[in-house]
Formats: structure tokens, C-alpha cells, sequence
């Protein structure tokens, strides 16, 4: 008994004491570190899982052709759960590794909310795809956040838009009742400004249902649903909600034809189980839908899982949360290669070079096409009072089978949406006492 | 032979209960706060600061006050998220509502309505007992939950529902570095701590154990149930809450309900049961298990699995953090059940005798 | 008033499934006095290995018939749910023998942890389908009297009926055979048991394997309605109230705080939930506990806490 618990106090002191000591990869004099924060367990893996290969093959792909003018990348995973204080813990560990972190992507709104007051004293740029706070498409207030190429009000308003064409135009929404079906957090939460200035605005009721995290339990939402008879239904859910939202769907009769996912709604994780059940079921996308034949899925497969380095299957390369976080990847490096035409093409970019960068990003049809990315994604182009670059989406519907475009692109209304982003920006600055950055500012 | 008391003879009532009596407690005690208030911030990295030191000051203080209600007084509760949720909300509505506010107060009143929400709550108490009441103070953690989501007014009417603060400062000192913050979340937990121990040595705390081990014979030899229990519920959802507000300024820095949510609760019963029930000690082994042990594991597994050549995945890693954590706990639960606080005396008691161990 | 037939309805079958999950909890209360927190990862274990193996038998040994794969996938997650139960008593009970309660509550959290990492690690994060062939459309009754008839959901219909025949075997099991017998002496007084001949660890293992089927069946209806992934554990935090309102002794309570909780949840969430905001279901159910405990502080049907002093 003495000689285990000796044995048993030794094995602790080396525990604590390696635990204080940082195991840093062999840091290479050209690499351009890049964290990356996923979630591979816990409930929301069904839809981490393919992010977080999606993102991590694109930089394999990136350093195979070579790297960025030279400067590989250099990336490391750090499993988040999804939870903020983890994801918190995550950021402040990777922050500092290998040289310095210079962009990061939280994946998670809840964690964006944490990490945005920490990365403007790290000066680290923050990416957020499609989600993150609305209003951090203003540049001159949010001087480190880049909701690239759409955020949740674009969402909100492609959907406000593609249920009016379904109806013959905007103005025959007027009376109509409209349901939100939505995830009770400050994700979900995000869609309401611009729903309610929709509703205002065309002239339809709209009918708020919150259903608490997870989610798992939606018998009551969807009977009220179907008590009120709502002509259309927005789901706005990650993870479980969605698939049991579209299962409660089928089991209390509402059409699924007439339900409209927001981007994060609208995945194979979320319909692959209900399969027919879900059929006719759409979703706008941050762009980009399901596509086995796009030149960087190709060249993917090719050069990376050919070669034994994939993450994931080779099924999941093309889908579309796979595809999403590829493209992340993708605009996060374009980002760090405009900071080097500017800075010095070749060498290492620290945080506040690759923010440059992403406020720099011109990405033209044609540079997309030649990464690959021709029908996936339109033109993304940034400024500095404008972090997101884009105000495109489309609807595709779920057949059953797989994901097919439904529309053409949809334009969300600027007009709007760009009052509202400095309406509530302005907010912010005022409650946090910050000064926006003048035109002058922008240039270094 | 080290760990003596011959030679030190008490010749007042004040020293001889004190809470150290023995001279080589007082000095170890000392130097130990003497290296968390001097020496840690010197020397320690701003990672070790910001990702291990100060989440584990501000939970050993949740825990600590969760070791009163259910250590000291018995009464199992799992509705300690949205006692420090509750905490969390009121300082920042008391901060950001009233211009000028200075922080110490501040954090006071959001521990104050945690404590008017604990003992509102605490009421089941009086009737219902045991794992039933455990259950029942459940309702307390998801209407909490609810209420932060629901109600914008607590929010301040921001959309999001979620808070964040920034520029603290106290006594016209701003808490910009991590040094500074750990040591004002330290100064709060030492006193907090010293306060709770004098407490539970005196009327109330024997009050509060009565009601522990028995309660009906407490009644019978005169002790109020009600006001017994409902202190407890009082003091240990103030310190909660005041853990919760620093939590939620000093840690997160922005949050919003999900951050307290009933895993919160279950992290924080689980370490005062591993930690010991019933004791002031146990409050602290508890949170570093807790806080330490999966940051470190994190840490440790890939280091262990490079010795044997493999690559470990993030996924793979999250699981196995799993599977040893449960697997510690059951182990330490099978050694020492009565926590890790029990282990620690017996290590002081075998100190005593050394070395001549019988 | 056709709707709320209809919530009603919901509400029935939807405590129906939850008491499917409390039943795990009384089992192991009742007969080894400890509360078992790791049911909902028990739940979860059960249904990662019936959805994986269905669909690794196929792969596997060519089976063709979908039934005879759902059966042996059923029949294999049951063995593992065997070995998880002797395993638990091996390991862990039999070493906390006559240890307080909080103590042993601890201990089936440390299982908790174990489970989940293990689940995740030997089965995989991502969704899986259990399909046993339930129905997901829904029907119409009594269109006749009201307008557009009453929703009944069949999936939730089969799996009341389904739980139902579980606690008609169980009861039979308990009453009928002798190990049944054993199990209610043990669940009376351990001590006593012991002194007439029961081998109590023999009647933990057989009790843990009991519960161990009860979360596979209860894994199976709530995976083939949600899908088998993560959130499946979290079940088991809304079977709570059902199992205090019953109280943590008692089999029919756990059915009739299945029924309360069930009806309780639905129908405040529909008509009250609107002046509120909505989401309130799950502190309801809390709260509507608490309340009968109040008047019963040791739930509908258990066993009167008798304080000696």
C-alpha cells in the first residue's frame, strides 16, 4: 500500500510539474502559425466534425502547392466541445505558440462573444464565417472581427427574400404568418433584429417559438406550430435541434416544402437521418452548396488524400460544412497573401499584417476560379469600414438524397442591412466607450 | 519529530483558538499565501495566470461556498450555476447601470441578490430532504437559465443576450495584466475563505452541522430548521454569487447564460464531494482536480503517446481526458471516500508521528 | 378543443418515454440505494452500440434482412450493457460497500466521464440512425367530430406501447420469478437479505444488467425518434422530475411522474408559454415537481423517509 501511494504521489508531482512546462512543436523559422479551434466531440460534433476536416485539408492542400510564397503554414487543433470556456482556454494557449498566433477562427458565436474582447489586446485578427455578431461588419468599430462573406442579417434577409419570390414577390408577403423556429441563445437570438424590420416592413406576423439548447425535445414548439398554421417556418438551429425539428416536422404534418433553414441549418448532418422525411426542406447557404465537382475538391482529393494525408473520408470532401470550412481556410490565407504583397512577400505576417490583409481582400471571379472555387463562391472584396465583402446567398433544397440549388443568387437588401450594422455598432462603441477608426487609421 | 507541539503552551483562550494553534501550521500557511501572493505572480507565465491560476481561484471559491450548503449544512443543492449566474448578471446590471459605480461594491451586490435568489430558492429546503431536494433545486438552475434568456431588461436590452465588460479598475488602479487580476480574485478568496472558516467554528456552523447529521434532534435540543437552514442557503449562495461575478469579469470576460449552465452546477458538487464534504481544505483539492486535472491531462497525453511514437488526435485526446477522469475519480473515491481532504489529514496525522510510524 | 386533445395526447406519450428513462434510475435506487447519475450515459452507450453494430453487421457477415440485423445489433448492445453492468459492480460498487451516499453518487459520475469518453472513443461523435421500422407520419383520429381530426404521433404511440409491455415484463420479473423475489428483499434491507442467503453482488450485477436493457430499449425509442448522437445523455436531466415526482422507489411512480411531468410540460408550454416568451418546458416540469413534493416530500409513491433518532 505505501509503495502505490509513493508511486501514485511521484506520477502526480510529474504530472503537474510537465503540465506547466509547454510542449511547443519545433517551431520553423518560415511558418505562419495558424490555431484552429474545433469541435470533434460532444453534441455538436455531428457538425464540427466535417468544419474542422474541411479546414484542416485546405492547409495541407495550401502547403502542398508550396505554402504562401514559400511560408508554410504551420496549424494545430484544439478540441473546444463547442463550450466557451474551453474554447476561451483553447485561444489563450494557442495565442502565443510558435511565434504567435496570427488569425484565429472560433467557430462557435457564444465563443466569438468571448475571444472578441481578448483578440483586440492580442491584436489577433478573428475570422467568422457567416456567424459571430451581426453587427461586426462594421470595420470602423469592430477593428478585429471579419464576418467574411455574409452574416446572420444577409441570412436572415435571403430568407425573407426567397419566400417572397416563392410567393410571387414581396409585397403578396403582406398578411401572411411566418413562424421562427429558433435555438434559445445568442445565435439564435441574432435573426430577430432583421425578422422583426422584415415583418415591419412587408407586413407579416411574425411568430417567435424559442426552443431550449439542445434542443432535443420539440413537441410542444411544433404542436404550437401547427395549431398557429403559419404559411412558412424559419429554422434556426445547430446540431441536434435541426434534425429533430425536421423529424417533429414530419410527424405533426407540416410540409417541409415550406421550411427555410438559416446556413447552419442547412447540412448533410442535419438531413441524412430524416432523409425522405426531409424532402423539400431548404436552406439559404453561405454561398456554396454540396459540390463533388469543384476544382478544389479535385485537388483535395488529388493531392492531399491520395497522398494518405486526409483528415476525414474521402466522401465528406465536397459537402457543404466541409466545403464551408475549406473556404474559410481558403480566405484566411488569401488574407495573409494580400498582407504580403503589402509587407513583404515570403516572410512570416504577424497579427496586425494579416488583419491588413483581410481588410484588403479583392478576391475577383476569376482569382476564385483559379483556386479553384468557380461556381462555389462570387466575389468577396473588403474594406476597411466593411469586414464582411459580400451580401450574396442561395437557397438549395434537400431532394431526398442530396442538396440541390433551388434559386439563383440573392441579392440581401444593403439598404437595410447597412443601417441596422452602424445602428448597432455605434451601440457597442458607446457601451464599451471605443472610438471608430477614421479613413486615415485604416491605411497602416 | 518536525511536527510537534511540545514546548508551545497556550496561556490565553484567544491563542488557543485560534484557527492554526500549532506553530508549524501558522508557518506553513504563511509561506504558502506568502508564494500565491508574491511569488506566483513574479514567476508565472501569463498563460498559467490567465488559463489555470485564476479560473482555479474563482471556482475555490464557488466551490467553497457550495461545501458550506451542502458540506457543512447537508443540504444537497445543484442549483449553484445560477447562484453564480445570478451573481454574474447583478454586478454587471449594477455596473453598467449605475454610472461611476466602483467595482468592489459592485460584485458585493451581485453576491447579495445571488443571496436573495439562494434563499428564495432555498425554501424547498424546509420540507423536502435528501436527493429529492437535490432534484428540486434543479428548478432553480433551468429557471435561471431562462430567465437571463428571456427577460432583455437583465441584458441591458441588448439583442444578443449575452454581457461583457472591460476597463475594471479599482481604487483608480486599472486591472489590465493578468498579475493584477489574479491577485484581486486571491485577496476576494482569502477572505472570503479566512470569514467562511470562522463561521463554521462558530455558533452557526455547529448549528449548521447539527442540522447535518440529525436534523430532528437539532430541533429537539432547540435549534431553529429554518433559520439554520435558510443561513446556509444565505451565506453560501453569497459567496457563490460573488464567484460568479468574477467569474464572469475576470475569466470570461463576456458571456452569456450558456456559461452557467447545470454542468456548472455538477462541476461544482462534484468538487466538493471529491474534494471532502464538510470541509474548508477539501473546497480547494476539489477545484484543482477539477480545474487542473484536464488542462493537464490535455497537456500530458500527447506527451505520453509521442514516448510510444503515436500522434494523437484532438478527438481521440478529448476522450481519453474523458475516460481517466472518470476513471480518477472512481479510483480516488475507492481509496479515500471520504474525499481528498480526508487523504490530506491523514498525510498530516502520519507527518505527526514521523518517523515512528505505528 | 381538438388541440388540446392533442397536447394532451403529446403530453401522455411524451412522459411515457420519459419514465422509459426513469425507469433505470428506481431500478438501481430501489435495489442498491444508489442514485444512478450515469443512466443517461448508460442510455447513450446502449444506443451508440445498437446503431453501430446494425450497421456493421450488414457490412460484416453479409447479412441482407434489415430485421435479423436490427435483432442481432439488439442482441449484441444487450451483452455489452451485461458486461458494462458486471464490470461496474466488479470495479466499482464492490469496493464501496456500505459508503454514504453522496460517495457512491460520486462514483456512478466518475462511470458517467468513463462512459461517455469510451462511447465517443470505441463508436464514434457523429449522428447514427437506429431505424427498427417505426413510423414517422403521423394520423388523424375522430375527424369526424372535430375539424382537421386529432394528431396523434404513431412513432410516440408505438414507443408508449412499447415502454408499457417493458413494465409489464418487469413487473412480472419482480413479482413472479425468484430472482425478482431477491431483488425486492434486497431493495427492503440489505442486511436482512444477506442473512437469509442472498449473494448481494450477484443481485447488483443482475440489477445493473436489468437497468442496462432498460436504457437500451429507452436508447433505442429515443435514438430511433432523435438519432443517436451526444445529446442523448441530456435525456436523462429531463427524466429527473419524473423520477423525484414518483419518488426514487417506486416502478408505478415512475410511469404516473412520467404521465404528470409529461402533460405538465406540454400543455404549459403551449398555453402559458406564449405570455411568457416561450421555452419554459423544462423548469415546469421542475418546478411541478417540487410542487407535489411539497404536499409528498418523498414523491407520489415512495417509501415515507422515517428519520431515527
Amino acid at each position: 500500500m505505501k509503495t502505490r501511494q509513493l508511486a501514485f504521489a511521484i506520477a502526480a508531482l510529474a504530472a503537474s510539474a510537465s503540465s506547466l512546462v509547454h510542449t511547443s512543436a519545433a517551431a520553423q523559422a518560415k511558418e505562419q502559425f495558424i490555431p484552429v479551434l474545433s469541435y470533434r466531440t460532444g453534441p455538436y460534433a455531428p457538425n464540427g466534425i466535417p468544419i474542422a476536416n474541411g479546414i484542416v485539408d485546405y492547409y495541407k492542400l495550401v502547403n502542398a502547392r508550396g505554402g504562401i510564397n514559400g511560408v508554410k503554414i504551420a496549424f494545430e487543433e484544439c478540441e473546444t466541445g463547442y463550450d466557451t470556456a474551453r474554447s476561451v482556454e483553447c485561444y489563450e494557449r494557442l495565442k502565443g505558440k510558435n511565434g504567435g498566433a496570427s488569425v484565429v477562427q472560433p467557430w462557435s458565436t457564444g465563443a466569438t462573444f468571448a475571444i472578441t474582447e481578448k483578440a483586440a489586446v492580442d491584436k489577433i485578427p478573428i475570422v467568422t464565417l457567416g456567424y459571430g455578431r451581426s453587427e461586426s461588419a462594421d470595420g470602423t468599430v469592430f477593428k478585429w472581427n471579419f464576418p467574411l462573406a455574409g452574416n446572420y442579417w444577409v441570412a436572415a434577409d435571403a430568407l425573407v427574400q426567397a419566400i417572397g419570390q416563392k410567393e410571387g414577390g414581396l409585397a403578396k408577403l403582406k398578411g401572411k404568418k411566418i413562424a421562427l423556429v429558433y435555438h434559445d441563445s445568442p445565435f439564435g437570438k441574432e435573426s430577430i433584429p432583421m425578422l422583426d424590420e422584415r415583418a415591419a416592413q412587408q407586413g407579416f406576423e411574425l411568430l417567435k417559438l424559442p426552443v431550449t439548447a439542445p434542443g432535443v425535445e420539440q413537441k410542444a414548439t411544433w404542436l404550437q406550430v401547427r395549431q398557429a398554421r403559419p404559411d412558412y417556418v424559419i429554422l434556426w438551429g445547430f446540431g441536434v435541434m435541426n434534425s429533430t425539428a425536421l423529424k417533429e416536422a414530419q410527424a405533426t404534418g407540416y410540409p417541409r416544402e415550406k421550411m427555410y433553414g438559416v446556413w447552419w441549418s442547412g447540412a448533410e448532418p442535419d438531413v441524412k437521418d430524416v432523409g425522405e422525411g426531409a424532402k423539400g426542406y431548404n436552406s439559404v447557404t453561405l454561398q456554396n452548396s454540396t459540390d463533388y465537382s469543384a476544382k478544389v475538391v479535385k485537388e483535395i482529393l488529388a493531392m492531399v488524400y491520395d497522398k494518405g494525408q486526409g483528415t476525414g473520408n474521402r466522401e465528406e470532401v465536397g459537402q457543404v460544412l466541409y466545403l464551408r470550412g475549406a473556404m474559410g481556410s481558403m480566405l484566411t490565407v488569401e488574407g495573409i497573401r494580400a498582407a504580403q504583397e503589402r509587407f513583404g512577400k515570403g516572410k512570416v505576417m504577424t497579427g496586425e499584417q494579416v488583419r491588413w490583409g483581410l481588410e484588403n481582400l479583392n478576391l475577383t471571379q476569376a482569382k476564385l476560379d483559379a483556386l479553384g472555387f468557380a461556381g462555389v463562391l462570387r466575389p468577396i472584396s473588403t474594406s476597411c469600414a466593411d469586414h464582411m465583402g459580400a451580401y450574396w446567398a442561395r437557397i438549395h433544397t434537400w431532394d431526398g438524397k442530396a442538396w440541390k440549388f433551388t434559386t439563383d443568387w440573392l441579392q440581401a437588401d444593403e439598404q437595410i442591412i447597412k443601417p441596422m450594422v452602424k445602428a448597432a455598432a455605434a451601440k457597442y462603441a458607446a457601451e464599451k466607450k471605443l472610438t471608430s477608426r477614421t479613413p486615415a487609421e485604416c491605411q497602416s | 519529530m518536525l511536527y510537534r507541539e511540545n514546548g508551545q503552551f497556550k496561556t490565553t483562550y484567544r491563542a488557543d483558538q485560534q484557527i492554526f494553534p500549532i506553530l508549524q501550521d501558522r508557518v506553513v500557511v504563511l509561506l504558502f499565501v506568502a508564494f500565491a501572493v508574491i511569488a506566483v505572480p513574479l514567476f508565472a507565465s501569463d498563460y498559467l495566470l490567465r488559463a489555470i491560476l485564476i479560473p482555479f481561484v474563482i471556482i475555490s471559491l464557488a466551490a467553497l461556498g457550495v461545501n458550506i450548503l451542502v458540506g457543512y449544512c447537508g443540504q444537497i443543492s445543484l442549483g449553484s450555476g445560477a447562484f453564480m449566474a445570478v451573481g454574474a448578471y447583478g454586478a454587471y446590471n449594477v455596473m453598467a447601470r449605475i454610472p461611476g459605480m466602483p467595482l468592489i461594491p459592485a460584485l458585493l451586490l451581485g453576491g447579495f441578490f445571488a443571496m436573495l435568489f439562494g434563499m428564495f430558492f432555498g425554501l424547498p429546503s424546509l420540507r423536502v430532504k435528501g436527493l429529492y431536494l437535490a432534484v428540486a433545486t434543479l428548478a432553480a438552475q433551468f429557471f435561471a437559465d431562462w430567465m437571463f434568456l428571456r427577460i432583455k431588461w437583465f441584458t441591458l436590452d441588448n439583442s444578443s443576450g449575452s454581457a461583457a465588460v472591460s476597463n475594471l479598475q479599482v481604487f483608480g488602479h486599472a486591472l489590465e495584466s493578468d498579475a493584477s487580476k489574479y491577485l484581486f480574485c486571491l485577496t476576494f478568496l482569502i477572505v472570503i475563505a479566512l470569514g467562511a472558516k470562522n463561521l463554521v467554528r462558530g455558533a452557526i456552523g455547529r448549528e449548521w452541522m447539527a442540522i447535518r447529521d440529525m436534523d430532528v434532534a437539532a430541533a429537539v435540543i432547540g435549534i431553529r430548521p429554518m433559520y439554520a437552514k435558510l443561513s446556509a442557503f444565505a451565506v453560501s449562495s453569497f459567496i457563490i454569487g460573488v464567484a460568479g461575478a468574477l467569474w464572469g469579469f475576470f475569466y470570461l470576460g463576456a458571456w452569456e447564460p450558456a456559461a452557467f449552465s447545470v454542468d456548472q452546477s455538477f462541476r461544482l458538487l462534484f468538487m466538493v464531494i471529491i474534494g471532502g464534504l464538510g470541509s474548508i481544505m477539501g473546497s480547494f483539492f476539489g477545484a484543482a482536480f477539477i480545474v487542473v486535472l484536464p488542462i493537464a491531462l490535455n497537456q500530458m497525453l500527447p506527451a505520453i503517446a509521442s514516448l510510444f511514437g503515436a500522434q494523437i488526435s484532438t478527438s481521440a485526446l478529448s476522450h481519453t481526458e474523458l475516460m481517466v477522469f472518470g476513471a480518477l475519480i472512481v479510483w480516488f473515491l475507492i481509496v479515500e471516500p471520504h474525499g481528498l481532504a480526508r487523504l490530506w489529514s491523514i498525510g498530516k496525522e502520519k507527518l505527526r508521528r514521523w518517523p515512528f510510524p505505528h | 378543443m381538438a388541440f388540446f386533445l392533442e397536447t394532451l395526447l403529446g403530453g401522455l406519450m411524451a412522459g411515457m418515454l420519459y419514465s422509459l428513462v426513469a425507469l433505470g434510475f428506481v431500478l438501481i435506487f430501489k435495489a442498491s440505494g444508489v442514485f444512478n447519475f450515469a443512466q443517461g450515459a448508460m442510455v447513450l452507450f446502449a444506443a451508440l452500440a445498437m446503431a453501430r453494430f446494425s450497421e456493421w453487421i450488414p457490412q460484416w457477415t453479409g447479412l441482407e434482412s434489415k430485421v435479423l440485423s436490427d435483432v442481432a445489433a439488439f442482441a449484441i448492445a444487450a451483452l455489452i450493457m451485461f458486461a458494462v453492468a458486471w464490470l461496474i459492480e466488479r470495479l466499482v460498487l464492490r469496493h464501496l460497500v456500505n459508503q454514504e451516499g453522496a460517495t457512491l453518487l460520486m462514483a456512478t459520475i466518475g462511470i458517467t466521464y468513463f462512459l461517455e469518453g469510451l462511447g465517443q472513443s470505441l463508436f464514434g461523435s457523429s449522428i447514427y440512425k437506429i431505424d427498427i421500422g417505426m413510423p414517422k407520419d403521423p394520423i388523424f383520429v375522430l375527424e369526424s367530430t372535430f375539424q382537421g381530426g386529432v394528431l396523434i404521433n404513431k412513432e410516440d404511440l408505438y414507443a408508449a406501447l412499447i415502454a408499457a409491455t417493458l413494465v409489464a415484463l418487469l413487473s412480472l420479473f419482480f413479482q413472479k420469478t425468484a430472482t425478482g423475489r431477491a431483488l425486492r428483499a434486497v431493495a427492503d434491507d440489505h442486511q436482512a437479505a444477506q442473512s437469509i442467503g442472498i449473494a448481494l453482488s450477484r443481485i447488483w450485477v443482475i440489477v445493473w444488467c436489468v437497468a442496462g436493457v432498460v436504457a437500451l430499449v429507452a436508447g433505442m425509442i429515443w435514438g430511433s425518434k432523435l438519432g443517436v448522437q451526444f445529446s442523448l445523455s441530456t435525456v436523462a436531466l429531463r427524466a429527473l422530475p419524473v423520477v423525484i415526482l414518483g419518488g426514487l422507489t417506486s416502478v408505478p411512480g415512475a410511469i404516473i411522474g412520467g404521465l404528470i411531468i409529461g402533460v405538465g410540460e406540454k400543455l404549459s408550454e403551449v398555453y402559458l408559454g406564449p405570455y411568457v416568451g416561450g421555452g419554459i418546458e423544462i423548469w415546469f416540469a421542475y418546478v411541478l415537481a417540487l410542487g407535489f413534493l411539497l404536499i409528498r416530500p418523498q414523491g407520489l409513491f415512495g417509501e415515507k423517509i422515517i428519520d431515527r433518532v
